[in-house]
């Protein structure tokens, strides 16, 4: 019988271990999956994996759609550490394209230079105080975060809906629920020719960096890991437990707010209703998948970009639904979670007096 | 001699990095009382653990009225015939007494049933409990009778009591080994676990003596004197810290004006104005049971829990009791929780960084918020190597460090802050006798050197060694303070059941 | 006359509308209860509704495509089991890849059967009771899983409060350390919880898809799930009230839908963030004071349990 013995040290090797054993796993449930489907598990795999990688335009969208998931996770990683967690990401990227789509239609006709950074300032800002939201209620009222970022997510879906089927709808668009498009101020300097890639995945690495820094070396991202490690240690050495709460949410809901402007002013250069396919949610498996250190996150939103090319590619080529990228996701954090058992325990094959 | 109730032979149990059990032999007979004396750390707990079938022996015999037996868990031991009331009750504080016993009986019974049997069993060995009562409205004291209780409806042939003493006032220790002899004369064994030698001496018939897993010696305590039990269990004589000349001045360091609060804690206690002052070179002892109020004092002090008013703590004639911990440690205040690992200390992170838990004003952080890292581990292996924390360098995850050394590293972190007041919440709990003393010699020196220390303590022994005075807290309120050589143990003991009375109380603001 | 009726249509909407909730939230609540948080109720919820539908349109009958429904819930809360009790995995970020997973998953095998058109449950009407005027259709003329949702409640209360296995499961949850030193096994009796905690969360899915609707799209929970969690959290953690809990959200979804219907000029996008808004609004109300949450939340809940330690 298989049994688990604590670690006296947490295992450095397994640290950096347990996501290609995740990875791994997940590719044989994948195997697994497809041939049980009927589907040549290799070819799909190959499709699924590879294929979207063979053109530059592909390398472009692979580092697009990495974008919103690494400044989203980036953000979220600095709550879970501190043991908040916001899982409103999504809901604070449809405020950020919101607030910082209403520029661009507020001054429309009227454009300059300015109005990118402005945008993308107000975008960020909209994120930060819709985060702020759910802080300030589980500050003031105790009330769980988890429940209240999330509810907040279905508000602002609804939120947008109403705007670009009400007021926000492009006057001249034959009555689509979409807003004008943006004027070209309004949009993300495309980085590489003969593809979408945008200003947008710099900004991200930029601030991963800022985060990596804030996190690894400064005394309050100290503090935030000691609040999430040992909440009693936090409280006994005096650390605001509600600074910790509003800071995690500031940060993520910036970070998401921003993701949601890079989103409707990169790929898509205008409000629709739907501005993102989860990526706020992604975000959170890319967050644990990276194990929450910013290294590791640029390599798992590189990875769950790639699922989301992937499941396009599928869809094209193969006629596999969509939805396999939501499985692949679902399957790869629960391995993820499941190998991270070997970080802080040994298994060890024998038996014990009392195996519950 | 008849058969033994309870024999075992080579018993032997490995954990990672330790041999917990070395072959050891015990047997009781029935109707005996039998001491296991060890310090902390010699394995008594798993000895027990094995024999109450929650852990199991890698190998060795057991044999229960002479037959071969294997233990494989609590059921099967209580279904033999075997009770037990751990150190750390197994109580549900949601629940009412009935059904807290209820569920440590396995065969089908009644609620009404046993509610009488309950109300029978307490009546016969003078255990007085109300079966319907909410656990959590209980005493430490009561607690304990709800654990005896809930192992006497079971009619046990072996009762195993694990450190039962150390939650009790000396009042309730009386009663409770009257209780323990009658259940004995009964014919009922009792395998008693203690580390204290006179309880030992006066209780039981025999004794086994642990140390480092292995038995060292059986003996006759009443024969033995307390030193050479000391000697038997610790390899030898009792090692006592060194009082040095008392820096005592009449400067008050801290002071506590009519201290109230409400917990926050809904099972927890409230404190009731409490008053007391501690000047500069004093060792300011708190005794009590357990759960009267030492954990919200405690919280209070430091600033984990904030009072309404900011007078009600003055630390050097500041008013702090609504200001942060942080704040108050900028003004001077030292503070070691209860806890060491999660409170006192971060698990998962290195002594390093544990360093830096308190110490942002000591340089290790820059003015723009950054961490110094070479201050910070220059600090930590100092503390390191000036209290003899044996650990695997300064990188060592606090985890991976004995009780022992932990509490001696959380300790040398807070003094080498050189804070003028020192605040420590049952500093040798659970830690061995040399790690003990070395934490006694490190207070009385502290002391010495000016800093006013309140020592927050159940233990008695420990209080009457190291402090100047004395007083208690019970249900919330404190007692008269007392000089140390004008009060004894007797005196402590009545106190710490609550009984001082109200112009004993007003002593505090006299003194003030 | 009118009025009358619209009145009782609303109240009629209002249970129909709350019995899913009631459902996934009492399964949440026994799971809780022994000291598990569980947030994978909206994916469960997902699958549950999916493979429910599914295997009424391959058999025709609505009470096969529910018990497939429940076992399809349970089968997922097994994975969840498996990664917090026996593999020590956080059990909030489980949760949550338990629903991501669950989200994925439903609309992965469901894409075939978007917009299948299925019989669904049928009212049962109780002979006599039910044509007594108002009452009658009020209280009985509803469908079978409607009588099972009210049924489960008392049967729960039952359970925890009179029953042996009610005290142990409540023990459990208290102090998980106490428990396992007393014998009781800490992971079987929380795996069963779990289990019971899926499979319940798995009918309230079935009763979406089946009866509710009857139809099958994607995501078409709609954050049910997270409203059943919070409604354990409304009730704290008493059975009862996620009955009151549930049908007054039931309320709330119904009232917005009639806002509409009689003609106010209110965006229908607006409406929609109504029952969002009022769970939000209820678990500040109910939060706000932190002890009563203490002093009824199961104390080891979340937490994780390892026998050796």
């Amino acid at each position: 019988m298989l049994r688990l013995e604590p670690r006296q040290t947490t295992s450095v090797q397994m640290q950096y271990a347990t996501p290609v054993i995740a990875g791994v796993l997940t590719i044989v449930a994948g195997i697994i999956l497809f041939s049980s489907l009927g589907v040549d598990p290799i070819e799909a795999l190959y499709t699924f994996f590879v294929k979207p990688l063979t053109s530059v335009y592909g390398l472009g969208e692979w580092a697009l759609k990495a974008t919103p998931l690494l400044l989203c996770a980036i953000g979220l990683s600095v709550g879970f550490r501190g043991n908040v967690w916001n899982i409103g990401a999504e809901g604070q990227l449809t405020i950020g394209a919101v607030c910082g789509g209403g520029i661009a239609l507020a001054f429309y006709g009227d454009e300059g230079p300015w109005l990118l950074p402005l945008m993308l300032l107000c975008g960020g800002l909209g994120g930060m105080l819709y985060g702020a939201i759910p802080a300030f209620l589980k500050n003031r009222f105790n009330a769980n975060e988890i429940l209240t970022s999330l509810m907040l997510v279905y508000v602002s879906i609804q939120i947008l809906g109403y705007l670009v089927h009400g007021p926000w709808r492009d006057p001249d668009g034959y009555n689509f629920p979409e807003s004008r498009l943006f004027d070209d101020y309004g949009l993300m300097p495309v980085l590489l020719a003969g593809t979408r890639l945008h200003l947008g995945v710099i900004i991200a690495l930029v601030l991963t960096g800022v985060i990596w820094v804030f996190m690894s070396r400064s005394f309050q991202g100290y503090k935030v890991t000691v609040a999430g490690q040992a909440p009693a240690a936090a409280a006994y050495a005096g650390y605001s437990r509600k600074r910790v709460v509003l800071i995690s949410f500031l940060i993520s809901g910036f970070m998401a707010g921003l993701a949601g402007i890079t989103e409707v002013s990169g790929a898509i250069g205008q409000l629709v209703p739907v501005v993102s396919p989860g990526y706020g949610f992604a975000a959170i498996i890319v967050a644990f998948l990276g194990r929450l250190h910013p290294v590791g996150i640029v390599f798992a939103a590189f990875l769950i970009s790639l699922m989301y090319l992937g499941g396009e590619a599928l869809q094209i080529n193969m006629k596999l639904p969509l939805a396999v990228t939501g499985v692949f996701q679902g399957m790869l954090l629960f391995f993820v979670l499941g190998s991270e058992v070997l970080v802080r325990y040994r298994i060890k094959i024998g038996t014990q007096a009392r195996e519950a | 001699m008849a058969t033994s109730q309870l024999e075992l032979k080579g018993i032997t149990k490995r954990y990672p990095g330790v041999l917990a059990n070395d072959s050891i032999d015990l047997s009781i007979q029935p109707g005996e009382v039998h001491a296991l004396l060890g310090e902390n750390g010699a394995g008594k707990s798993t000895l027990v653990k094995i024999i109450y079938g929650v852990v199991r022996a890698d190998s060795g015999e057991l044999r229960w009225k002479g037959e071969p037996i294997s233990i494989t868990s609590p059921n099967q031991a209580r279904s033999l015939g075997i009770g037990m009331v751990f150190q750390h009750f197994n109580l549900f504080e949601t629940l009412t007494v009935a059904e807290n016993i209820s569920l440590g009986i396995d065969a089908d019974h009644d609620l009404k049933v046993l509610t009488s049997e309950i109300r029978e069993i307490s009546e016969r060995y003078g255990l007085p409990i109300n079966p319907h009562q909410h656990v959590h409205e209980l005493s430490v004291g009561e607690r304990q009778r709800v654990e005896i209780i809930r192992c006497l409806v079971q009619d046990p042939k072996l009762l195993i009591m694990d450190e039962p003493t150390s939650v009790l006032t000396p009042q309730e220790i009386a009663k409770l080994f009257e209780t323990l002899k009658r259940l004995s004369s009964e014919g009922c064994s009792i395998l008693y676990i203690s580390h204290k030698l006179e309880e030992i001496q006066e209780l039981c018939d025999h004794a086994t003596v642990l140390r480092l897993g292995k038995v060292t010696a059986t003996c006759t305590p009443r024969d033995e004197t307390p030193k050479s039990l000391a000697e038997m269990m610790i390899g030898s004589e009792l090692p006592v810290c060194k009082r040095t000349e008392s820096a005592y001045s009449p400067d008050v360091r801290l002071a506590l004006r009519g201290l109230a609060i409400t917990s926050p804690d809904p099972h927890g206690t409230d404190l009731k104005g409490i008053d007391l002052e501690v000047r500069k070179g004093e060792v300011l002892g708190i005794a009590g049971v357990a759960g009267n109020g030492q954990k919200e004092l405690l919280a209070t002090i430091n600033g984990e829990i904030l009072s309404p008013r900011a007078e009600m703590i003055e630390l050097n004639g500041e008013a702090v009791a609504t200001s942060s911990p942080a704040a108050r440690r900028d003004r001077g205040l030292g503070f070691v929780p209860e806890e060491r690992l999660g409170r006192g200390a971060v698990p998962e992170m290195s002594l390093a960084f544990n360093a830096l838990l308190t110490g942002n004003q000591k340089g290790m952080v820059s003015d723009k918020g950054f961490i110094d890292f070479a201050h910070m581990r220059d600090y930590a292996t100092k503390v390191r190597e000036r209290f003899d924390v044996r650990s695997d360098g300064i990188d060592a995850e606090a985890k991976s460090l004995s009780g022992g050394n932990l509490q001696k590293f959380i300790i040398g972190r807070e003094i080498m802050f050189g804070p003028e007041l020192l605040i420590l919440g049952h500093p040798t709990w659970g830690v061995d006798v040399g790690a003990a003393t070395t934490i006694h010699q490190a207070i009385v020196d502290l002391a010495s050197g000016g800093t006013a220390v309140v020592v927050v303590s159940e233990d008695l022994d420990e209080l009457f060694e190291i402090c100047d005075s004395i007083a208690v807290i019970a249900e919330g309120r404190l007692s008269p303070i007392r000089a140390t050589s004008d009060t004894d143990v007797e005196e402590i003991g009545r106190w710490m059941s609550g009984q001082f009375g109200e112009e004993d109380g007003a002593d505090n603001h006299v003194a003030a | 006359m009118d009025g009358m009726d619209t009145a009782l249509a609303i109240l009629v909407g209002t249970v129909r509308a709350g019995t899913p909730l009631v459902f996934a939230a009492i399964g949440e609540l026994i799971v809780e209860k022994s000291g598990v948080l569980n947030l994978g109720v909206e994916g469960m919820m997902l699958v549950g509704a999916v493979s429910g539908f599914i295997a009424t349109v391959l058999t025709g009958s609505p009470y096969i495509g529910i018990l497939v429904a429940i076992g399809a819930g349970v089968l997922l809360s097994l994975v969840f089991g498996c990664l917090t009790q026996l593999l020590l995995t956080n059990q909030v970020a489980t949760g949550l890849a338990l629903t991501i997973f669950g989200v994925g998953l439903s609309a992965f095998i469901g894409l075939d059967y978007v917009g299948t058109p299925i019989t669904g449950l049928r009212p049962i009407a109780i002979p006599v009771l039910s044509s007594i005027p108002i009452i009658g259709p009020l209280l009985f003329n509803h469908d079978l899983l409607i009588y099972m949702s009210v049924g489960m409640v008392a049967l729960v209360t039952w359970f925890l409060y009179r029953s042996r296995g009610g005290l142990i499961l409540r023990a459990v949850g208290e102090s998980h350390d106490a428990a396992h030193a007393l014998g009781y096994s800490v992971v079987k009796i929380r795996f069963l919880s779990i289990m019971f905690g899926g499979g319940m969360a798995g009918l309230a899915g079935a009763y979406l898809s089946l009866v509710y609707t009857p139809q099958w799209a994607e995501n078409m929970t709609a954050g049910r799930g997270w409203i059943a969690l919070a409604l354990v959290v409304f009730a704290t953690w008493r059975p009862a009230r996620v009955l009151i809990g549930a049908y007054l959200f039931g309320g709330i979804t119904i009232l917005s839908l009639h806002v509409q219907a009689h003609g106010f000029d209110v965006s229908s996008h607006l409406v929609a963030t109504l029952p969002y808004i009022a769970t939000i609004v209820v678990l500040v109300l109910i939060s706000r004071d932190a002890t009563k949450i203490r002093l009824n939340a199961p104390a080891s809940l979340g937490r994780p349990f390892h026998p050796g330690a």
